[in-house]
């Protein structure tokens, strides 16, 4: 595990409060902080303001892989021992595109995952957190040196926030 | 507070629950269940027990101790396999096709629907092994290199149905893990003890940070679009598997809707059969509601019209093309030695759902719970029905047979059950039934300065 990072965490109820105090962080200059939400936000999301994510390009990638994957292995497969059945031709496009069809599907659901699980593990940071975050309150951490505490922690505490305590 | 109801506003739970309690009213099912649930669960693995005797009992002695009788070589196992693959489908239907529609009130139940998919799936897979009676030879089936260079035979139906099914069961089990992590993250949180570190581990580091929720509602996005056209392909796919032969009764463009529609209504009537006794014994009256009685009824309604009307479709064609096997293959379901399987089947699926016209059905608990019996006993004999006669009575007089299912074919039907409702069991009580997340996300977090400009 990596060592704790020093700096302010606070709990808020309300979610104008904490966006409100998201918002004001960001003009401070603030930009490395972790917001934690029992559920997705658009409030909280809209005031953090992350780009959209890169997951979808995971999943176009995917998909169109598991479509050639399809039709390039039913197509080399049947080609490489010729047998006719029922009379169709020995490439037959029609019925591979069930094939086909299942695999883009296939290929873009795993691609999702490990989309997810790429970018999730790359842009994770060492925060401190609270079991309160996944209940029903709003947490904000702020990592900064000991000599800023001081002023993080007032702005948090104006903010509305119910706790706010210092991790060093 | 919002003073005027909309129309169209989420059905939200009784007496507005606070987010911590809506943690604590679902984590709480996590608790000891009682003797009733280990009594239960004792009679399941009774009847798995006898399930799996039968199996070993037919590997033993060969597919002969199973009913099958020329030319009927497709019966109990395949009418089983389409049974629950069907099962399968209103899970996806609710938790993805709703999802991607934005309807509210699938919420509190979806997530039932949800792992009620993939043990159906886990339990339609078993089938075609056990079908195949060499179960242990399988693996053919699956394209890999071997020493005499042959391939599947990618023109096959039954091929494609490996493909569907595979890949069915790995998307919606996906899906149901993505659906969990949140979920089971805030129950970590409550937890003690030895259930603490098993969460920990499978909630796989959530801890619902902005960068995870950004992420996380994109894939989950992606994953309700990808899941979509797969479910309406998956049932499509079976349905070739009959449709694609030239049998009376099968060969019919109208399969691959008339299956989809039949799969999501049995599935829908599986999964109120499944809710009713969990609302009652987890104490979910506060989130499962009537309106979400009535939704799920309304979706009965909706497919079991699709597939009643199917069922008159069917025949009007047979009698309007002019085919004399059609018409004879349509003639004997319904008054040949299988009439008791057709009228069970129309009954149960064409008629008595014309019942939830009423809302007073609609909203009846007790009534729709009975119902759902009817429609989950009524589509299993409409696979019944659509295999089975239709092999028994093809073209030629002297190549028709009787089909009648074993006490072998039997057993494994009801292990077949037994299986299912043993991981659905396992599932729920180790895992919330209703997501704690998908609630929460339907009441409004709460304001400092009143309700949303």
């Amino acid at each position: 595990m990596s060592a704790r990072a020093a700096g302010v965490l606070a709990a808020f109820r309300h979610v104008d409060d904490a966006s409100h105090a998201i918002r004001t962080l960001k003009e401070m200059g603030y930009r490395d902080f972790t917001v934690y939400t029992p559920v997705p936000n658009h409030e909280i999301a809209a005031a953090v303001g992350h780009r959209i994510s890169p997951v979808r390009r995971w999943t176009l990638a995917g998909g169109l892989t598991g479509l050639s994957l399809g039709f390039l292995m039913t197509l080399w497969m049947s080609l490489d021992y010729p047998i006719v059945v029922g009379g169709k031709p020995i490439p037959s496009v029609i019925p591979y595109i069930v094939i086909a069809f299942e695999l883009t599907i296939l290929c873009g659901a795993l691609a999702t995952l490990t989309g997810l699980v790429v970018h999730i593990v790359r842009t994770r940071k060492t925060a401190a957190y609270d079991p309160r975050f996944t209940d029903d309150q709003i947490g904000v951490f702020v990592p900064c040196d000991t000599d800023r505490t001081g002023a993080v922690q007032e702005l948090l505490q104006t903010s509305g926030a119910e706790e706010v305590r210092v991790e060093a | 507070m919002a003073t005027s109801v909309q129309p169209d506003a989420p059905p939200a739970p009784h007496g507005h629950p606070t987010y911590h309690e809506v943690t604590r009213d679902i984590a709480a099912t996590l608790g000891n269940p009682g003797r009733g649930y280990f009594v239960l669960m004792g009679f399941v693995l009774l009847v798995l027990g006898a399930g799996v005797f039968a199996l070993l009992y037919q590997i033993r002695w060969g597919l002969g101790v199973a009913g099958y009788t020329p030319p009927v070589m497709w019966g109990v196992y395949i009418t089983t396999f389409v049974f629950w693959v069907g099962i399968a489908h209103s899970g996806t239907l609710i938790s993805a096709i709703l999802y991607l529609f934005r309807s509210a009130w699938r919420t509190a139940v979806y997530r039932t629907a949800e792992a009620m998919t993939v043990f159906a799936v886990m339990t339609a897979g078993l089938f075609p092994l056990i079908h195949v009676g060499r179960l242990w030879y399988a693996y053919w089936l699956i394209p890999y290199p071997n020493q005499r260079g042959l391939w599947v035979n990618f023109k096959s139906p039954l091929v494609w149905d490996v493909f569907a099914v595979s890949t069915y069961f790995t998307v919606s089990t996906l899906f149901l893990i993505l659906g969990l992590v949140p979920d089971v993250a805030a129950i970590r949180d409550k937890a003690v003890g030895w259930r603490k570190k098993l969460y920990r581990l499978t909630s796989l580091g959530w801890r619902g940070t902005d960068q995870q929720w950004r992420h996380y509602t994109k894939a989950y996005l992606y994953m309700a679009a990808l899941a979509t056209p797969l479910v309406l392909s998956v049932h499509s796919v079976v349905s070739w598997d009959f449709a694609m032969g030239i049998v009376p009764g099968w060969h019919a463009t109208i399969f691959a809707p008339y299956f989809v529609a039949g799969a999501i209504y049995s599935g829908v009537a599986m999964v109120v059969t499944l809710i009713v006794p969990i609302r009652k014994v987890f104490r979910l009256e506060r989130y499962v509601t009537a309106v979400h009685f009535e939704n799920l009824a309304k979706l009965l309604l909706l497919t079991g019209s699709i597939v009643g009307y199917s069922y008159v479709t069917e025949y009007f064609i047979a009698w309007y093309s002019g085919n004399p096997f059609e018409r004879a293959s349509f003639w004997n379901r319904a008054f040949g030695n299988y009439w008791w399987a057709t009228w069970t089947m129309l009954l149960c699926n064409g008629a008595l759902p014309l019942l939830l016209w009423f809302k007073k059905v609609r909203r009846s608990i007790p009534a729709l719970f009975v119902l759902s019996l009817f429609v989950n006993l009524g589509m299993w004999f409409e696979r019944y029905v659509v295999i089975v006669t239709s092999l028994s009575h093809e073209y030629e007089p002297y190549a028709m047979g009787h089909y009648t299912a074993s006490w072998v074919d039997l057993t494994i039907l009801a292990g077949s059950f037994a299986w299912f409702f043993m991981w659905f069991l396992l599932f729920a009580k180790n895992f919330p039934t209703v997501s704690i997340t998908e609630v929460k996300e339907i009441i409004p977090m709460p304001r400092r300065k009143g309700a949303h400009a």
